[in-house]
This record gives C-alpha cells, sequence and structure tokens, in this order.
C-alpha cells in the first residue's frame, strides 16, 4: 500500500531537481559569459604584459582605462557632442520618418514617386555623401545631416509597413461604423504599426550613432567639431594609441547606451499586449 | 429569468405561452427586412464571386447561407453591410435604397480584437466611433459584456482569454449598439466543438432577448439546421442560392432538437442540394 506514497514522493523531488536544475541553469547562462568577458580582458592583460608590448603598439586595457581618467575632460566633452548630433539627430529622422510614412499611408501614388528618393539615400554609403555634404555645410550640421540620413529610413519603412499591415476586418469595421481616415489612423492604424515603428527605431538608434562617427571621421582635422570619432583621428596622428582605444571604448559605451534605452522604451510601451514583449 | 430584467430587450412578453406567441409574431412580422435581387459580385482581379442572387430576408429570421469555402458567403455578407458595391443587382431596404440599412453589428471568423486595448475599450469601440464619451457608454458596456456571459472581464486584456471568450467579446463588441441586424461571418467555426456547442446556445437566446434579425454564414451543415429558422444552400462558381429549407420550432432550441424530425428532415434536405450542385459541376 505503499506504493503510491512512494510515487508521489518520488514525483515531488523530481519536481524539485528539476526546479533546481532549472535555477542552476539560468546561473550559469548569466554568469558563463560575464566570466568569458574577463577571461578574454584578462588574457589580453596577460599577453601585453607578458611579451612587453608598448602602449604606442597595443595598450593594455588597464592602461586605457588609466588614460580614460586621466584624460576625461577632454574626453567627455567630446562625448557630449557626439551624444548631442545623435539624439537631435535621432529626434529629426523619427518626426520625418513618422510624418512621410503617415503621407504614404494615405496614398499609393505619393508613396511610389517618393519612395525611389528614400531608396537612393539608403543604397548609397554615407562615406561617400559625407565630403560632398562637407562642402555644401559647416562640418557641424553636415555630421548631423548624415546621422539623419541613416537615421531616417528604417524609421520610414518600417513605419510604413506598420501602417499597411493593419487587420482588413478591423478596418472593415471601422468603415460599418462610419469612422473617418482620421480616426482610423489614430485609434487603429498608429496603435496597430507601434511595433514596427519601435523596431526600425532600435535599428536607427544604433545607425544614427555609425553615421556621427563617420562623418567626424570624414571631416577629419578639416572640422573644428570635437565629437569622439573626431578625437580619434586626432590621436592617430599624435600616435597617442591608449587615448584612441578609451574614445573608442566609450564610442562602444554610447552604442550600448542608445541600444538599451530603445529597447527599455519599446519594452515598456509595448508589454501590455505585443507578443514581443510579453514576459515567458 | 424574466425579460424584463434583461436591460437590452425591446419587448417585454409575459413568460407563458412563449412558443405561441414567437409563432405569430413571426406570422405578423414576417416582413422583408432587405431584399437581394439578381445581385452579382466581380471582383477586380476577375473571379465572379457572385452571379444571380435572389435572397428575402425577414425581420426576426435566423437565417444562415450554407456552402462549401469560396461559393461567396461572405462577398455575400459584406455587400448587405455595405463594406463593398455590388457590381449588378439591387439590395433593398424595408425603408428604402440604402438609406435605409438598419443598425448592423458585424461578427468576424476570427475575434478581431484590437490586442493593444482591454476588453472594455474594445466593446466601446462601435459607440466611441458613433461619438459616444466613455462615461456615457459605460453602461451599455456593461449590459453587452453581460449578455454574453463575461460581465466580470471589463479591464482584461485580449490575449488574457480563451479563444471562446474573445469570441464572446467580438459578440458584444457587435451587440453594443444595439443592432436590429446581425451579421456573423463563420463566427464559431475556429473553435472547439463544446465551446462551439455552448456559443451556439447562447446566441439563440441572444437573438431572442435582443430581438434582433440574424444573417449567420456557416459551411456546417448540423449548425445551421440547430441554428436557423431558414437556411439558404449556396452553390460555388458562381455563387448563387440552389435551395431555401425553413425550420419552424420557435427559437431558443435546446439539445434534443438535434433528435427531432424538423432538424434531421433539414439536414437531410440541405446535404441533398450539396450533394445534388457538386454532382452537376462533377467535382474535383
Ligand atoms: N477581395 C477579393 N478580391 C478578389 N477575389 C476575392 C476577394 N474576396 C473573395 N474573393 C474570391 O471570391 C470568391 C468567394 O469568396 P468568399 O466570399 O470569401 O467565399 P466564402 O466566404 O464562401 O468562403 C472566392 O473565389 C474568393 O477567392
Ligand atoms: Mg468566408
Amino acid at each position: 500500500m505503499g506504493a503510491p506514497d512512494d510515487e508521489a514522493e518520488a514525483g515531488t523531488s523530481a519536481r524539485g531537481r528539476r526546479a533546481g536544475e532549472v535555477a542552476r541553469a539560468r546561473l550559469v547562462g548569466i554568469i558563463l559569459p560575464i566570466a568569458v568577458f574577463a577571461g578574454a580582458i584578462g588574457l589580453w592583460e596577460f599577453i601585453v604584459r607578458v611579451n612587453g608590448i608598448e602602449p604606442y603598439v597595443l595598450p593594455a586595457p588597464s592602461v586605457v582605462i588609466a588614460t580614460l581618467a586621466k584624460d576625461w575632460g577632454t574626453l567627455s566633452l567630446s562625448l557630449l557632442v557626439t551624444l548631442r548630433t545623435m539624439a537631435i539627430a535621432l529626434v529629426l529622422a523619427t518626426v520625418g520618418g513618422v510624418l512621410i510614412a503617415v503621407i504614404f499611408a494615405q496614398s499609393r501614388l505619393i508613396e511610389r514617386s517618393l519612395y525611389p528618393f528614400a531608396v537612393i539615400l539608403q543604397v548609397t554609403p554615407i562615406v561617400a555623401i559625407a565630403p560632398l555634404l562637407l562642402v555644401y555645410l559647416n562640418s557641424g550640421t553636415a555630421i548631423l545631416v548624415c546621422a539623419f540620413i541613416v537615421a531616417f529610413f528604417p524609421i520610414l519603412s518600417n513605419t510604413t509597413l506598420g501602417l499597411a499591415s493593419t487587420d482588413p476586418n478591423l478596418r472593415n469595421l471601422f468603415k460599418l461604423y462610419g469612422a473617418g481616415p482620421w480616426r482610423e489612423l489614430v485609434l487603429l492604424r498608429a496603435p496597430s504599426a507601434l511595433p514596427y515603428f519601435l523596431g526600425g527605431l532600435r535599428i536607427a538608434g544604433g545607425l544614427a550613432l555609425i553615421g556621427a562617427v563617420v562623418a567626424e571621421i570624414a571631416a577629419g582635422s578639416a572640422g573644428q567639431g570635437s565629437g569622439l570619432a573626431y578625437r580619434i583621428v586626432e590621436s592617430g596622428y599624435r600616435l597617442n594609441i591608449p587615448r584612441m582605444f578609451a574614445a573608442l571604448l566609450l564610442i562602444s559605451l554610447t552604442g550600448i547606451l542608445v541600444y538599451a534605452v530603445l529597447a527599455l522604451v519599446s519594452h515598456l510601451l509595448l508589454r501590455r499586449w505585443h507578443e514581443s514583449a510579453l514576459d515567458r | 429569468m424574466s425579460s424584463s430584467a434583461l436591460p437590452l430587450s425591446r419587448s417585454s412578453r409575459p413568460p407563458g405561452d412563449r412558443a405561441l406567441l414567437d409563432a405569430e409574431e413571426a406570422k405578423i412580422e414576417a416582413a422583408p427586412l432587405v431584399t437581394l435581387a439578381g445581385v452579382s459580385k466581380k471582383y477586380q482581379n476577375g473571379v465572379a464571386a457572385l452571379a444571380g442572387l435572389d435572397l428575402c430576408v425577414r425581420t426576426g429570421d435566423f437565417l444562415s447561407l450554407l456552402g462549401p469555402s469560396g461559393c461567396g458567403k461572405s462577398t455575400a455578407l459584406r455587400l448587405i453591410a455595405g463594406l463593398e458595391p455590388a457590381t449588378s443587382g439591387t439590395i433593398e431596404w424595408a425603408g428604402g435604397q440604402a438609406s435605409g440599412r438598419p443598425s448592423i453589428g458585424f461578427v468576424f471568423q476570427d475575434p478581431t480584437l484590437m490586442p493593444w486595448a482591454s476588453v472594455e475599450s474594445n466593446v466601446f469601440l462601435p459607440l466611441r466611433l458613433e461619438g459616444w464619451s466613455f462615461r456615457t457608454a459605460s453602461e451599455r458596456i456593461e449590459e453587452a459584456l453581460a449578455l454574453v456571459g463575461l460581465p466580470d472581464f471589463r479591464k482584461a486584456m485580449p490575449r488574457e482569454l480563451s479563444g471562446g471568450m474573445k469570441m464572446r467579446v467580438s459578440i458584444a463588441r457587435a451587440l453594443v449598439t444595439r443592432p436590429s441586424l446581425l451579421l456573423m461571418d463563420e463566427p464559431f467555426a475556429a473553435l472547439d466543438e463544446i465551446t462551439r456547442f455552448k456559443l451556439n446556445d447562447d446566441l439563440m437566446r441572444l437573438k431572442q432577448e435582443m430581438n434582433c434579425t440574424v444573417i449567420f454564414v456557416t459551411h456546417s451543415i448540423y449548425e445551421s439546421a440547430y441554428l436557423s429558422t431558414r437556411i439558404a444552400v449556396m452553390a460555388a462558381r458562381p455563387g448563387r442560392i440552389i435551395a431555401e429549407i425553413g425550420l419552424d420550432a420557435a427559437l431558443p432550441r435546446k439539445e434534443h432538437f438535434r433528435r427531432e424530425s424538423a432538424y434531421l428532415d433539414a439536414c437531410a434536405r440541405a446535404a441533398d442540394a450539396l450533394h445534388g450542385a457538386m454532382d452537376a459541376k462533377d467535382h474535383m
């Protein structure tokens, strides 16, 4: 008669064991990437020290951090310049991209006529456009325009797609109750397009940084601009390799920060309903 | 359950002799609500979805459009709702041409709820589009949700509901304007059979409480025979009506109706009509 109890007990302990395994797997999933990353940095430091590599060839991570602290005055100002360029470019690209996507949604004909311009801007490498813009505009504006151009397209194309992929039966419902195009846009198409728009925004954030960096490098010493990429070029001329690495580190961190902020925004806006944001 | 306790019911009858009264009323009220004469629909890609469709829907009918998929059932419903124009033929309403169209509720095969909005916002939508404020509509929303048996789910999000519950919300949305004509396009086709049976019974009860006319699209012979007072059997290519079958038994019907001869007879006649159309076409 003890058999069912034994079975039940075995079941509970098996379940307990499985829960433990899941928790352990999750812990490993967090710790392992961190350990690998720290290991790689440590290996770098180790190789540089053991081989006595000079800092102007390859600076050790500790030297890069020290340089970052020493040059923080200059570098932090450059960081602010780059962040500002990016932020303005992203805001302009968002406003412009959404506005034009809404216009596209009103008429196929307008979309067909204007889309080629957007595509040409997109497929032409920004490095190739930058020198031309530097001829026409002062370097600060040219850099801003470059960042804007690359950030604009993903927002435009994603929002256009989102506005066009509204559930046709919901549109029928709006038609049945006599809703005009404006109400349909506000109450139906805009919310349906939101996940698409946010996807575009996340891509645009990264691209705005790339656009700004590329344009700053193209402007090079000619520019009186002082963004992070300009610091890299400048340090290159002076063979100040640790400082190049320090600026590079800040650019990477900026990219990560932008991505994290936009991912958070998107999570907060979608968490109540969209599949991609559901807690699993 | 006296009918006066149900806020949406239009007529309050004494509870006794209900079947008799229904039958009498059906005779008196049998005025045409909408008449389709020689209606054809050709889509832009050249598909002739409907050709020469004649149909008269009477006030108080529970009419099923029954036919295989692709025979133009949805198209007929969309034409009646005014979502698309007919290529030729006339659709005449009791009150004259298209202007006499009564208030309509539409239920699609999928619940088509707005996933970003709560249940109450979804049900509010038709009233919102008609210019109501949320405050004034609140009572109506409550009534509609009570009617479909979901009074406690106002704040829920669509993704938190089962398929059957989503469909109930969709029906509440269609009922919130108190329409006199309810159009339903295979509303229960995607649900499991047990849920479907439950919703079938609830729908008949709803129809009586709302005192509305229903046009119900289905490809299930059994569903159409169980629910309808009239079945219009359709055939494909081109879409048209090949048989009409009347069922006199009063609504709402109960499970035992599935064993009555009227039900079995209607099923047999509908099946014969459908098979006849297939054989004539040398189908596939
Ligand atoms: N918007 C449309 N454009 C072109 N053809 C359509 C469209 N809607 C339906 N059809 C065609 O019309 C026919 C009838 O379709 P439908 O009314 O949806 O049938 P059912 O609802 O009975 O399955 C089908 O052959 C279908 O392919
Ligand atoms: Mg259909």
